[in-house]
């Protein structure tokens, strides 16, 4: 098999691919991350992308996934916004470019393979890992099935196998984590007639979009989507016309998704220190209020006796004895 | 009681049962269905709306409307209001209750409810909300269980035990308020994580503070509202100190729930001049916004205050309905109507009438476990046996 340049930036042999690749490690702490160094990502430069749909073929063939209901070469499921399902990891989708109508553009939507992605950092059974080959994998054995991370994959990215009774499972595209540890191209970027994928190291390829842009200064916007979105993706994208034209949102910022929850979360332990500390203060109060809101009682009733002379002392332990039973 | 009244229980009674039968019926053939066909057979939850009503209502709702019970024991307990004493019972079933059947509701929800434990047991996922949530929910449950023991020990006739479940009331009391803190406001906090989605005008970084003050006033109205409920239906229940104890229930938790209402409506207002989004309430969703501020926060704030001045207990128990009906409409919103709001609408999510029918189902079996345990345990009035001991 050959790989061309332009599929993979930096070009290390099979060998090397693999051994840069160690083992795999959670995303989930609190500290900024900028990625694994060294960690490999994918460019898709949507000038070039032609919507022929080989990169889904690809994607189909390598994950052993279902058959489309209409055949990848049916061009006409491109005049219908799709997004990922469970039996496509990958969907390119046809986009008008306002500027020249009679052109249009294609965008190919998967997982965005964040550098801190939301998905691992919401999931409770930490069924997602970052690993430092760039790809968020999922593992299907511990996932429970909340679809938290659905809700909060800011790429709409997860799907679920709604229709399966004992083993539901979410799908999404795995940067063909499987096939990169084994030295291989990801099947939708070696599959590319356009060369329009290209994968290699994340800087380098951000470099290498950068160089791209300054070049061709009007074939593109100057914006490589992906290099600071939510954190920064595994996947990025240049493109000719604004993004939010090709359904990608431009209001996402840059925060890493793990950093809109830390705040509350830290205020966990706040709250396990200080509310049992209060409350008993709390109680302690009120339960001294009561002790001299009866003290005062007996005293008054004391006096009261006192005053009155009457047979002081049955009296006044029937009297005590009824604040006794009251306290309890 | 009049035998006009009992007359008119039975009745009622039996219509109840002639519902419940049905409800159930259903109830059981659509859980045959769920777990047969799997979640595709019986919702209309899609890759887009991973959270339709079992989370919007059984989950959001159903946790805060059982807030009643450290609302009540947390008064009583430790902020020493012994004249609502007999609320405590009424209200730490129905938390007890509540939250046994939000867990039951998430068999339904999750894909594979066997694995529940796994997040406890197998994998920590920690950097998660929702696992804050579940770890909390999970041991409140426990504290509710106990909370709730002295009653079903009382009725079996197990002293000993009752009086140990007692002795570790203060302390139990404490837990439930700091879990209950936790949870309620983490529920909210789940939303964090997607400011993309949530329509600006519900996302603010306060949103675990509404979801904790919207949990003390939906305690408060949900033993108002209960209460209501228990005279109007187990009155032949309830011992002298009930009775004479629930106008001033009624009043005194009215008031709180005034100033709580009030104390949101300032917060809420607040939290859209922080994240200045006055320019949404122009928009379609900011009429709806001011439905739900106007309607259902300041309005039952009003009532519930011109209630308690005028000491109109007819006004109070009704306000407590429209509190209710306010949380729940803040859940809904939150969780859909707010949610995926950029999307076109036919890419949105409206309920299958199955599961519609699930929560019905499980509502019922609330009202069921409800009639059961009131009709026979001390709760609605103290056990001859220990009728000093509170
Ligand atoms: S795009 Fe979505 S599914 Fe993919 S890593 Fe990011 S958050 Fe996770
Ligand atoms: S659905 Fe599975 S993978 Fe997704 S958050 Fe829940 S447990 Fe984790
Ligand atoms: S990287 Fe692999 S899984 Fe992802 S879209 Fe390409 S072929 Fe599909």
């Amino acid at each position: 098999m050959s790989i061309s340049r332009r599929k993979f930036l930096g070009w290390v042999g099979a060998a090397g691919l693999s051994a840069t690749i160690g083992k795999s490690a959670t995303a989930s702490t609190h500290k900024h991350f900028t990625g694994y160094p060294g960690s490999f990502a994918v460019l898709h430069d949507t000038t070039l992308c032609v919507g022929c749909r080989s990169c889904e073929t690809a994607c189909n063939k390598v994950n052993d996934l279902p058959s489309p209901d209409k055949p990848f070469a049916d061009l006409s499921v491109l005049e219908k916004k799709r997004r990922t399902t469970t039996k496509a990891f990958t969907v390119v989708n046809k986009y008008n470019d306002p500027e020249r109508p009679k052109k249009p553009v294609f965008f190919k939507k998967q997982c965005n393979h964040c550098l801190e992605p939301a998905c691992a950092s919401v999931c409770f059974v930490r069924a997602f890992t970052k690993t430092k080959t760039g790809a968020v994998i999922y593992d299907s054995s511990v996932c429970v099935g909340c679809r938290y991370c659905m809700v909060a994959c800011p790429f709409e990215i997860p799907t679920y196998e709604y229709d399966q009774v004992l083993t539901p499972r979410i799908r999404k595209c795995t940067m063909c984590y499987p096939r990169v540890s084994k030295g291989q191209l990801p099947g939708c970027v070696e599959v590319c007639p356009m060369e329009a994928l290209t994968f290699g190291k994340r800087q380098d390829l951000i470099n290498f979009a950068k160089q791209r842009i300054q070049k061709y200064p009007d074939r593109y916007v100057d914006h490589i989507y992906g290099e600071h979105e939510m954190g920064g993706t595994s996947w990025l994208y240049i493109s000719g016309v604004p993004f939010k034209e090709l359904g990608m949102r431009e209001d996402l910022g840059v925060t890493p998704a793990p950093e809109l929850t830390a705040g509350a979360l830290s205020s966990v332990p706040m709250i396990v220190g200080l509310w049992p500390v209060l409350l008993t203060g709390l109680y302690a109060v009120s339960k001294r209020k009561e002790k001299i809101a009866q003290t005062e009682q007996e005293n008054a009733v004391a006096l009261a006796l006192d005053k009155a002379d009457a047979s002081p002392q049955s009296i006044i332990s029937e009297a005590t004895e009824s604040q006794t039973g009251e306290e309890s | 009681m009049t035998e006009e009244t009992i007359a008119e229980n039975k009745s009622f009674f039996n219509l109840f049962n002639i519902c419940a039968g049905i409800v159930v019926v259903i109830g059981l053939y659509i859980t045959y269905l769920r777990f047969t066909g799997g979640l595709a057979a019986v919702t209309n939850l899609s890759d887009n709306n991973p959270w339709g009503i079992w989370i919007s209502f059984d989950l959001l709702c159903g946790v805060a409307l059982a807030a009643g019970g450290y609302v009540t024991s947390a008064a009583v307990y430790l902020f020493g209001m012994k004249k609502y004493h007999s609320a405590v019972r009424p209200a730490v079933l129905t938390g007890f209750l509540g939250y046994s059947l939000v867990v039951l509701a998430l068999q339904y929800d999750v894909g594979r409810p066997w694995r529940l434990p796994y997040p406890l047991v197998v994998q920590q996922g920690t950097t998660s909300v929702l696992f804050e949530v579940g770890l909390c929910v999970a041991i409140y449950l426990t504290v509710l269980f106990v909370e709730f023991s002295p009653a079903a020990l009382e009725w079996l006739g197990l002293k000993k035990a009752r009086n140990l479940a007692v002795k570790l009331t203060i302390l139990l009391t404490i837990f439930g308020v700091v879990l209950s803190t936790m949870h309620q406001s983490s529920l909210g906090s789940l939303f964090l994580i997607a400011p993309s989605k949530l329509h600006p005008l519900w996302y603010s970084p306060y949103i675990p503070i509404y979801f904790f003050v919207t949990s003390i006033i939906a305690g408060l109205s949900m033993v108002i509202f209960e209460s209501t409920l228990s005279h109007r239906f187990f009155a032949y229940k309830m011992d002298e100190t009930h009775l004479k104890e629930a106008n001033g229930i009624t009043l005194g938790f009215g008031k709180a729930a005034a100033y709580v209402l009030a104390g949101y409506f300032a917060i809420k207002v607040m939290g859209i001049s922080a994240g200045n989004n006055w320019h949404y309430l122009k928009t379609g969703y900011g009429t709806w916004y001011l439905v739900e501020l106007i309607g259902f926060v300041a309005l039952p704030a009003l009532l519930y205050a011109i209630g308690v001045r005028e000491k109109n207990l007819i006004l109070i128990k009704w306000t407590s309905v429209l509190a209710i009906l306010g949380i729940i409409l803040n859940r809904f919103n939150v969780c859909l109507v707010a949610f995926n709001w950029q999307l076109p609408s036919s890419e949105r999510y409206f309920p299958h009438w199955m599961e519609i029918g699930i929560s019905v189902f499980i509502v019922m079996i609330g009202l069921i476990l409800y009639r059961f345990i009131a009709t026979r345990m001390p709760i609605l009035y103290a056990h001859p046996d220990y009728k000093d001991a509170h």
